[in-house]
């Protein structure tokens, strides 16, 4: 079978760029993909985006950014899966490869938060629940996550503070993170005394939405170009899963059903046990998902992912390293972009550019992208040839 | 007996279910006197108001009151005809509140619906009309609804009492009734004690004018005509029920026409709750029903600026006894209290200025 | 303006109306015409007794917009006593806490403004403490 290498990398830093706007801040790290490929060329775009025609009342981001960056009449769509969109458009990126249908594939995600400031970035957030059902209600994507964090508190018992090592370790790496949101470390006193968004998530449960632009570009192994620079890092397996759009509609909310199987069905596919794995960027747009992630992937068992973060176990250097590069929580929530910048975050470390935040002897990592509380659940291992 | 003066329907009445709501915040008038009257703690009108939620206008409230008289008729709602809101406070200038409540209850689309509005009497109104409509054999059953989340102005005498309650009826044939409705009768004159123009948010009144010449004249003289024609005293009822604006009013209405102060005693909310408007005569009527057995006489006598006053004879029938506890009492809802301060409360009724 | 939006699920919206599957009896909340538990087709109406227990709740302090002027607001995971679960606000909350477990029952209240104060008026279920 061919192997689908992630030959170039991009991304911009993670923040709020005033200035830049959506088809800039894509171009730059689409630049900088091209430009780490060795000058590959590519015959398709996929962007993955969550909500700029809601955000910045454009739609039609396909040709926008293949216009834009200078690759007129390539083939050129948006992928769209809330939280997950990055990640989906990395699949799709794979699959086109890894069919033999397209040579060479750029990636991109995108988003722009800065647009547009106030409740409306809230109410555009609600958008990817289900708005007859969900959002009518006022519920936000703060609100599922605390509706899942309280449930979890009270089914196993977590004392107030049993997340705050999620916020702790994330910040602790995004320090050694040049392109990180916030590269500070925190204290737990400052966790307990955070304010809540939505109680219980408090400002440290919850990762910052930010603008940013991550980039990957996509080839096989032999139309690498001569004298190609870095370590090869290829997709091992690639895996999309569906829950129920809606938290009301699962008969066991705190399963995280999605990102469970689509951690499984990678695993299968790329033969790789738990064991073997060296470090998880999970999708902690809310500490209840990191631990449920961890959970769901098998690092855990059930009520007991939240330890893992409170015993060190997802520090770099620990059983299983975690958001290795600040995470959503450090690093920041690019919306649609967060799964490109896992991508990206996991080839450096994986080709041994990671600098600081660097996991020794990484070797193989698993990187997971979701769209709301797992309603959308996109799963990809990346292996180090 | 036959006379031309009272209302009496061609086949017989009355009251077959029937619901009240109160919204469960209170502002005591001692606070009110805090911000306005300089913290003056005697010759307060009330004790304390029923404040609508930040959710709640007079459709949400006639729902539940609504879904409470059809918890006691045992009716299926598509045997419904009719239902009539009464209020000064619909949450639409143009739009009907009944058709809401219609759609909530089931009993939309063959159906009758419509707003009315008469200051305090609307509801009562209503009720006489449904009593046309069923007394007629047009209808099986109507429901009237009385209710308000009345408008006082800031620092106005209105404001300690203008609250927020009602109840709803259901109207129908005599012999499904829990209570008969034997007659009515209205008195009404053109009389200004009590207005709000278009596009204004808060009423006017005459102050001293409202007494006498408004009240007093014209629920006195309802009364009286519908006791006088049917050949009853004050001495013939178990219970009476006034329009309440405040505490005094009523009491000395009563007091006038000959009634005992405990005839009166438990439909007299006004002191907990507040003057409802539409719904302060009437939710007055539903506590009594809460209470009362089959064999007892009530008079209701609606009074609603404008003016005029609507009165009934009704008669409470076995049917009581099974469905006064199908649905929650008049006063479960009172006792289910939230004190809020007059910050609070300028917040609930939209009394602060955001654009 | 949503107008044909809201006003297509006023049923569900007001008192509850959801589906009962012909083929297994199971209680549909939100609608969705396939049961979920057969994978049959389901179109049958039935109201829910509005009867339910509170799952999971949040307050929510940072309000969308459209809801910025019932901030801080409650919203809970509803388990309903016919199965399913629901995602509802929690009102008349008064002074007291909200606890898992406890036994709520819906009521119909005011959720928002189509659009600002001149828009319709969206009324839906809310649940609050039983009485």
């Amino acid at each position: 079978m061919t192997d689908v290498i992630i030959a170039g990398i991009g991304q911009t830093d993670v923040g709020e760029h005033w200035g830049i706007g959506l088809r800039d801040l894509a171009y730059a790290a689409v630049k900088d993909a091209i430009a780490d490929s060795g000058g590959l060329q590519p015959q398709a775009l996929f962007v993955g985006n969550m909500l700029a025609p809601n955000l910045s009342n454009q739609a039609h981001l396909g040709v926008l950014l293949a216009d834009h960056c200078g690759m007129r009449g390539i083939e050129a769509v948006t992928v769209e899966a809330a939280g997950a969109s990055g990640g989906a458009a990395l699949r799709q990126g794979y699959l086109a490869v890894k069919s033999g249908l397209v040579d060479v594939a750029l990636v991109v995600g995108v988003e722009k938060f800065t647009d547009q400031v106030g409740g409306g970035v809230d109410a555009a957030m609600a958008t990817t629940s289900d708005s007859d059902f969900e959002a009518v209600q006022g519920l936000t994507a703060s609100g599922q996550a605390a509706l899942l964090m309280r449930r979890y508190m009270h089914e196993y018992g977590v004392p107030a503070d049993g997340f705050a090592g999620f916020a702790l370790t994330a910040h602790a790496n995004g320090v050694g993170n040049p392109k990180a949101m916030f590269r500070k470390a925190i204290r737990v006193e400052a966790y307990a005394q955070a304010e809540m968004v939505s109680a219980p998530v408090n400002l440290f449960d919850a990762a910052p939405n930010a603008d940013g632009a991550a980039a990957v570009v996509l080839t096989r192994s032999d139309l690498l170009p001569n004298g190609y620079p870095h370590a090869l890092v290829k997709i091992a397996a690639s895996a999309v899963s569906t829950d129920t759009l809606a938290l009301h509609d699962r008969h066991d909310p705190l399963g995280f059903w999605a990102a469970r199987e689509s951690v499984e069905m990678a695993r299968h596919r790329a033969g790789v046990t738990l064991d073997e794995i060296d470090f998880f960027e999970y999708h902690d747009a809310y500490s209840i998902y990191a631990a449920l992630s961890l959970e769901a992937a098998g690092f855990a068992p059930r009520g007991e992912g939240w330890k893992l973060a409170a015993q060190g176990a997802i520090a770099r250097g620990g059983r299983i390293p975690c958001a290795t590069m600040g995470g959503l929580k450090a690093r920041g929530f690019p919306g649609g972009a967060t799964g490109l910048y896992q991508a990206v975050e996991a080839a450096l470390q994986l080709r041994g550019q990671a600098g600081a935040c660097q996991v020794s002897e990484a070797r193989l990592g698993l990187i997971q992208s979701l769209g709301g509380p797992a309603s959308t659940a996109v799963t990809h291992l990346l292996e180090k040839l | 007996m036959t006379n031309n003066t009272l209302l009496k329907p061609s086949r017989p009445v009355g009251i077959v279910g029937y619901g009240a709501y109160v919204p469960r915040y209170r502002i005591p008038a001692k606070e009110i006197a805090r911000v306005w009257a300089g913290g003056k703690a005697s010759g307060l009108p009330v004790k304390e108001k029923a404040v609508p939620g930040l959710d709640e206008d007079v459709i949400t409230m006639s729902i539940e009151a609504a879904r409470n008289a059809m918890a006691r008729a045992q009716i299926a709602p598509s045997q419904l005809r009719a239902i009539w809101v009464g209020s000064e406070s619909h949450p639409y200038a143009v739009k009907p509140t009944s058709t809401v409540v219609g759609e909530a209850i089931g009993a939309v689309p063959h159906i009758q619906a419509g707003d009315w509005e008469f200051a305090c009497k609307a509801g009562t109104e209503a009720m006489v009309a449904a009593m046309g409509f069923v007394g007629s054999g047009m209808a099986e059953y109507a429901m009237a609804i009385g209710m308000d989340t009345a408008q006082g102005k800031p620092g106005d005498a209105l404001e300690y009492t203008a609250a927020a309650g009602g109840a709803a009826f259901v109207i129908g044939p005599a012999e499904n009734s829990l209570a008969v409705i034997n007659a009515s009768y209205s008195y009404v004159t053109d009389t200004p004690d009590f207005w709000r123009r278009e596009y204004q948010r808060y009423p006017e009144h005459g102050v001293r004018f409202t007494g006498e010449p408004a009240y007093f004249n014209h629920i006195t003289s309802s009364a009286k005509t519908l006791m006088q024609e049917l050949g009853l005293t004050a001495k013939d009822y178990t219970w009476a029920v006034f329009h309440q604006p405040n505490t005094k009013f009523p009491q000395r209405a009563a007091q006038m026409l000959g009634f005992t102060p405990e005839q009166i005693a438990p439909g007299l909310l006004v002191p907990l709750i507040g003057n409802t408007y539409s719904g302060a005569s009437i939710i007055g009527l539903t506590a009594i029903l809460d209470i009362a057995r089959p064999g007892d006489r009530i008079l209701l006598a609606s009074f609603g600026s404008g003016a005029g006053s609507d009165a009934f004879d009704i008669v409470v029938t076995e049917k009581i006894l099974e469905r006064a506890g199908l649905a929650t009492r008049t006063q479960e809802y009172i006792a289910r209290r939230t004190e809020i301060d007059y910050a609070t409360y300028a917040r609930f009724r939209d009394k602060i200025t955001m654009k | 303006m949503e107008i044909p939006r809201h006003w297509r699920l006023k049923k569900q919206r007001y008192a509850l109306v959801g589906e009962v599957c012909p083929h297994c009896d199971y209680k549909i909340f939100p609608p969705r015409d396939v049961c979920p538990n057969c994978g049959d087709e389901a179109k049958t109406l039935y109201t829910f007794s509005g009867r339910g227990e509170v799952f999971s709740y949040t307050t929510i302090y940072e309000a969308p917009t459209g809801f910025d002027s019932m901030a801080p607001y409650t919203v809970a995971l509803i388990k309903l006593e016919e199965g399913p679960m629901v995602t509802a606000q929690l009102t008349d909350l008064g002074d007291q806490p909200v606890e898992i477990g406890m036994p709520v029952e819906m009521v119909t209240r005011k959720m928002r403004n189509d659009g600002d104060e001149r828009g319709v008026i969206v009324y839906g279920y809310k649940f609050r403490r039983r009485v």
